[in-house]
């Protein structure tokens, strides 16, 4: 069965000043698929989720985003959910729950009009969804790193993507609210029919819940499911040595059984 | 009180405060939030060069100041988004090179005789209804673009890359910001100078943001205080014989450092000092 390309990468580069990012990166994300995207620090993970959005050009390739270039997708460009790392954002801005989702809202309000009573269904909803809903008149300096990564991940979803790209979304997060966030994940997958691409370090914790792996290093390493990708020695190829994986050592049981 | 209101001078000096404390105020919200302090140092300096160059070649100098200020703005924009060099060196450079050509231009007229000090420190007692009407329009504009565009402003100011992910024109945005900028300095030239204009469009919206975790009240408590700095060191000024434009920044200054003594978000912080 063959699956319609969602996000399609050919011979991607990347160079920042002189430094390589990306090198001949080539990737086909298909339409449903769960994706875990990892790599070390510094792999270009983001860069690569950045070329995805429209954010950064690349030197050289081509990118295509439901069939067309990220920037062309204009006024089109909410079906693509974006959660950025948490570190980005500027938490003392003085804004409430309510606002920042309802901002996934205004690329599809439009210019000068205010939101109807439907965005504001959508954003309610939204929130609901990462349980968040106690929150919405709260600001958003007075959350804790964890519940504002959930009022990020509501944002997103406000956009009521196509396309759901994830950097980092876990960090913050305690061992039990990472294991809720992917149930999460996976019920949107399944309900609404997403897209998702989850970029992290944690292997292990990615591994046990996403249907694919991509493992980056500057250039994509491979792109399928997570039993094959840890078991192919691949993990060593990308990350240099086998010992520091070993050294975070938390590769749950199920991927073992599954290759089994 | 009553008496002093009865000169026509001061009535239009009273409206003049009012109207420029409240529209940089609003701008001032973003200019706070968004960074944009140094932004605004530059393009009102370069002001200086507009009103010289009007000066020079005998046309209203606030006229001339206008599209100057505004090309200054746009230039700034567009070097910091074109990355060459650092935002803060291109805004060093047009400051500096904006306020020289002023020099240059005042040095050329023959028989230099103008009252500079009045645009440099502002002359509010000197307001003419033509000013009036000046600040009148402007204003109104500046207030109805930042109404229309509100939800987009504020969210180009919280998250600029989250806004472009979202399909929003943020490059347009930028730059009519810095528009925005240009005009609220253009209004206040009169009333507090070139030299003192970033100081309303910075510390009414300083102290606003020790107040509150909301942007709405931010914007609301920021006017307030601009309004109250305005007029309140307007009189000073009149009663103690003291320059205008001074006094009024330095009420503005010493209402921001109340603000920031009691901010209740400080005391918060301390408590909760984890982060």
């Amino acid at each position: 069965m063959t699956r319609a390309s969602v996000v399609k990468l050919e011979d991607v580069w990347v160079s920042f000043h002189e430094t390589l990012a990306l090198k001949a990166v080539n990737m086909d994300i298909e339409d449903g698929e769960f994706l875990g995207l990892i790599g070390p620090n510094g792999s270009g993970k983001t860069t690569l989720i950045r070329v995805i959005l429209g954010l950064v050009k690349p030197d050289r390739g081509r990118v295509e985003v439901f069939g067309v270039p990220p920037d062309s997708l204009g006024a089109k460009h909410h079906i693509i959910g974006y959660v950025p790392q948490r570190s980005h954002g500027d938490w003392s801005f003085p804004v409430s729950v309510t606002d920042v989702v309802m901002m996934g809202r205004y690329g599809r309000i439009g210019l000068f009009k205010r939101p109807s009573s439907l965005d504001r269904e959508v954003a309610v909803k939204a929130l609901e969804d990462v349980q968040m809903q106690d929150f919405a008149q709260r600001q958003l300096a007075e959350l804790s790193g964890g519940q504002q990564q959930r009022v990020l991940i509501a944002r997103a979803l406000a956009t009521e993507p196509k396309l759901l790209l994830l950097d980092e979304p876990a960090a913050g997060i305690d061992a039990y609210g990472e294991e809720r966030f992917y149930e999460l994940l996976k019920r949107l997958k399944e309900e609404q029919g997403l897209t998702i691409v989850v970029v992290t370090h944690d292997i292990a914790v990615v591994s046990a819940h996403v249907e694919k792996l991509a493992c980056l290093n500057q250039t994509l390493y491979t792109h399928a499911p997570p039993s094959e990708v840890i078991t192919a020695g691949t993990l060593e190829k990308v990350y240099g040595c086998e010992v520091e994986l070993l050294a975070h050592g938390r590769i749950p049981h199920r991927v073992v059984e599954e290759h089994k | 009180m009553s008496d002093i209101l009865s000169y026509p001078f001061m009535q239009r000096a009273l409206i003049a405060a009012v109207l420029v404390g409240m529209v940089c105020s609003v701008i001032g919200t973003y200019v706070v939030l968004k960074k944009l302090a140094f932004i605004g140092a530059g393009i009102s300096h370069s002001a200086f060069g507009g009103v010289a160059l009007g000066y020079l070649v005998g046309l209203d100098p606030i006229g001339i100041a206008i599209p100057f200020c505004l090309a200054t703005a746009m230039a700034i924009g567009w070097v910091s988004k074109k990355g060459r060099i650092s935002e803060d060196t291109a805004i060093g450079i047009a400051f500096a090179s904006t306020m020289a050509l002023g020099a240059l231009f005042i040095g050329l007229k023959e028989g230099y005789n103008v009252d500079l000090f009045g645009y440099l420190f502002g002359s509010i007692l000197a307001v003419s209804w033509s000013d009036l009407w000046l600040i009148l329009g402007l204003g109104l504009g500046v207030v109805t673009v930042v109404a229309l565009l509100f939800k987009e402003l504020l969210f180009v100011s919280f998250d600029e890359e989250m806004a472009a992910v979202s399909g929003l024109p943020v490059q347009a945005l930028y730059f009519l910001l810095l528009g925005l900028m240009a005009l609220t300095v253009i209004i206040s030239i009169k009333i507090v100078g070139i030299i003192l204009v970033e100081a309303l469009l910075v510390i009414p919206a300083a102290a606003a943001f020790q107040l509150t975790r909301s942007f709405r009240v931010m914007m609301g408590l920021s006017v307030l205080i601009g309004v109250v700095s305005g007029v309140v060191g307007l009189f000073l000024s009149y009663w103690w014989d003291l320059p205008s434009g001074a006094t009024i920044v330095l009420t503005a200054a010493a209402v921001f450092l109340v603000c920031f003594v009691f901010s209740p978000k400080r005391r918060r912080r301390l408590v909760t000092s984890k982060g």
